[in-house]
């Protein structure tokens, strides 16, 4: 019968498992995403540090390559160490910081601002899930631009440096996998986080960049004026940096960070103090969801 | 026939309090029937209650059973039950109407292909056929409407929950949204709450009406049961005085009669009996009939006096 003839009628057929509804709202934003050309270039683009981070470690291993271009000993320019993975981690975490903020508010935001959230809520989806499902848009994106590429980097130097190298440097495969983990965990609530409060997305947006750029301006003054180093705990990259650098290199380290993520030498602070400063910003965030994602507003 | 009678909607002292406000206040109901119209004034807990019935609100005391479903022990199948039709605008203003009740769909549980099929069918069903792949930013006040039903609707619900859902409608679109609610209601599929301050709506769409009052229930009635007793109830005025011979025939048929002023008369009928008698006894008595009137005791009757504050102020 053809579609316009049809009234309505109830639905017996089968349906899908609850896991696979958690996929759905990913899928349908990546199809909103593909149609972004900017963002799709964008994306695109994050890859060409992995990519030239490649080339320097197939060109560190290959001498005859060095020599085709007369560049012999060129290797020992560049050292593939912790330094070389935490700037890896460094730069494309701060590609991320972009990406999640101009993916990060159009995720929840126009769901707020038209009243949508009654409408998804009111089916046998909880509001974790919703948050969980909108999360998971960047923790995907942000994965394929962080620790996926450093992972198949370290696999690359492994492979060609030998499978001892591997087992010597295990904690920068671990620091790189458990590091970005943390700033994506971070970014992905702090975008939903700030969309659903402000439900609107050039705002949200901007606020993104305010947490990171205008708090840690607020910390150094902090820090000028009372002269201390606590004002770094305003610093979101100083703390994500603070924790890199010990997941990479445990408590000796021989580096203060990485591009973006640095620590200013002998302004240190305790590094459970990063671990708290993070927890905090994760809870503020966590809250500000809990308060917005509803199926109904509360007027008391 | 014994599905007819199964309830709807069990309230068991059902308590929402938002702080130190108690919004509803103990409702205990058991409702049956197939459209059930959820009636009173702004702030008397109407939507409310269907947001707590949705599980949007923690019920503070007492709970409530949807189709047999504790919607406290069991909110995720007490969902998967239910087309919900909020009041207010709710649409993602970026996306087609047919992607959006697609993805609603999908989300209810309904695989990819299927939830795209009833989507398309929900769309012609509501009437937006032809306009499904514009952006839903872009519709009338009108369209959203309907949109919005055909989200509703789209998953095949048992229950559905339409919160005013003629609001601001032009007369025609009125009409054509109160038909789609009736003939959804006709086909006995599923079950209807339709919450309205529209008495017309109600009446039109409903058999059966809760009227809340200050988070309580007022009044509960059966619309169907209220009608058949009106049919019974008739207002008579004869030419001149009553002729007391009159009245003791009607009442030898088995009416109730209660005689007023100017030849007026109140009779209620018993069950079997045909207006048609009481012509031929006027006729047979020389009484000429003026004017015979059935009762009508409209919902809005119902309603004000549900509304009735017990110093008789509304």
């Amino acid at each position: 019968m053809a579609v316009y003839k049809k009234t309505y009628q109830p639905y017996e057929g089968a349906l899908t498992a609850r896991w696979a509804r958690l996929l759905v709202i990913p899928r349908y934003a990546f199809e909103d995403l593909h149609r972004r050309r900017f963002l799709s270039i964008f994306f695109v683009c994050s890859f060409i540090y992995p990519l030239i981070c490649a080339v320097i470690i197939w060109v560190q291993h290959n001498a005859s390559a060095l020599s085709l271009i007369n560049a012999q000993g060129a290797e020992h320019l560049i050292s593939i160490n912790v330094v070389f993975f935490l700037s890896l981690l460094g730069w494309q975490s701060m590609m991320g910081l972009f990406l999640a903020a101009f993916v990060g508010p159009g995720q929840v935001s126009p769901d707020l601002a038209n009243n949508a959230l009654s409408l998804y809520l009111a089916r046998p989806f909880s509001r974790a899930e919703y948050v969980l499902s909108k999360m998971s848009v960047l923790v995907i994106l942000l994965s394929l631009m962080t620790w996926v590429p450093g992972l198949l980097l370290f696999g690359l130097e492994s492979y060609l440096e030998g499978w001892s190298w591997a087992v010597d440097h295990a904690r920068i495969a671990s620091g790189l996998f458990f590091g970005a983990w943390i700033w994506i965990l971070l970014l992905a609530l702090l975008a939903l986080a700030l969309s659903a409060w402000v439900k609107w997305r050039a705002a949200a947006g901007a606020l993104m960049f305010g947490v990171f750029f205008v708090l840690s301006a607020f910390g150094a003054v902090i820090n000028g004026v009372v002269r201390t180093n606590w004002g770094h705990l305003f610093n979101v990259s100083y703390l994500v940096g603070s924790v890199w650098v010990w997941m990479f290199e445990g408590g000796q380290p021989t580096t203060n960070g990485a591009v973006f993520f640095r620590a200013p030498r002998g302004e240190t602070l305790p590094l459970w103090t990063s671990w708290v400063g993070l927890s905090v910003l994760a809870l503020i965030c966590l809250y500000m969801l809990a308060r917005k994602i509803r199926g109904a507003e509360v007027v008391r | 026939m014994a599905q007819e009678l199964a309830p709807v909607i069990e309230l068991d002292g059902l308590e929402v309090r938002f702080g130190d406000r108690v919004i509803l206040k103990g409702l205990a109901a058991s409702l049956t029937g197939r459209s059930i119209g959820l009636l009173g004034p702004n702030g008397a807990g109407k939507s409310t209650l269907l947001n707590t019935l949705l599980g949007f609100h923690r019920p503070s005391a007492g709970t409530a059973r949807i189709l047999g479903r504790d919607i406290r022990r069991e909110p995720r199948a007490v969902r998967s039950l239910i087309g919900y039709m909020p009041e207010n605008d709710s649409f993602i203003a970026g996306m087609s109407g047919v992607r959006f009740v697609r993805l609603m769909a999908e989300l209810a549980g309904l695989p990819k292909a299927e939830a795209l099929e009833r989507a398309h069918e929900a769309f012609f069903y509501v009437g937006l056929g032809e306009v499904r792949y514009r952006a839903l930013g872009t519709y009338s006040l009108g369209m959203k409407q309907a949109a919005k039903l055909a989200q509703a609707i789209a998953h095949g619900p048992k229950l559905l929950f339409l919160d005013e859902p003629t609001n601001g409608l032009d007369p025609p679109a009125r009409l054509r949204m109160i038909q789609l609610i009736r003939e959804i209601r006709d086909r006995g599929d599923l079950h209807l709450i339709v919450s309205s301050h529209l008495l017309r709506d109600v009446e039109e769409c409903c058999d059966e009406v809760l009227i809340l009052k200050d988070g309580v229930i007022a009044a509960f009635c059966n619309l169907e049961e209220e009608r058949r007793a009106n049919k019974r109830f008739l207002e008579m005025e004869t030419r001149g005085e009553l002729n007391g011979n009159f009245v003791e025939a009607i009442r030898g048929l088995g009416c109730e009669t209660a005689p007023g002023v100017q030849g007026r008369l109140k009779v209620v009928l018993p069950e079997g009996l045909e207006v048609r008698r009481l012509y031929e006894i006027a006729a047979a008595q020389d009484v000429q009939i003026r004017r015979l009137n059935h009762r009508r005791d409209s919902l809005e009757d119902i309603f004000l006096k549900a509304m009735e504050a017990a110093d008789g102020r509304l």
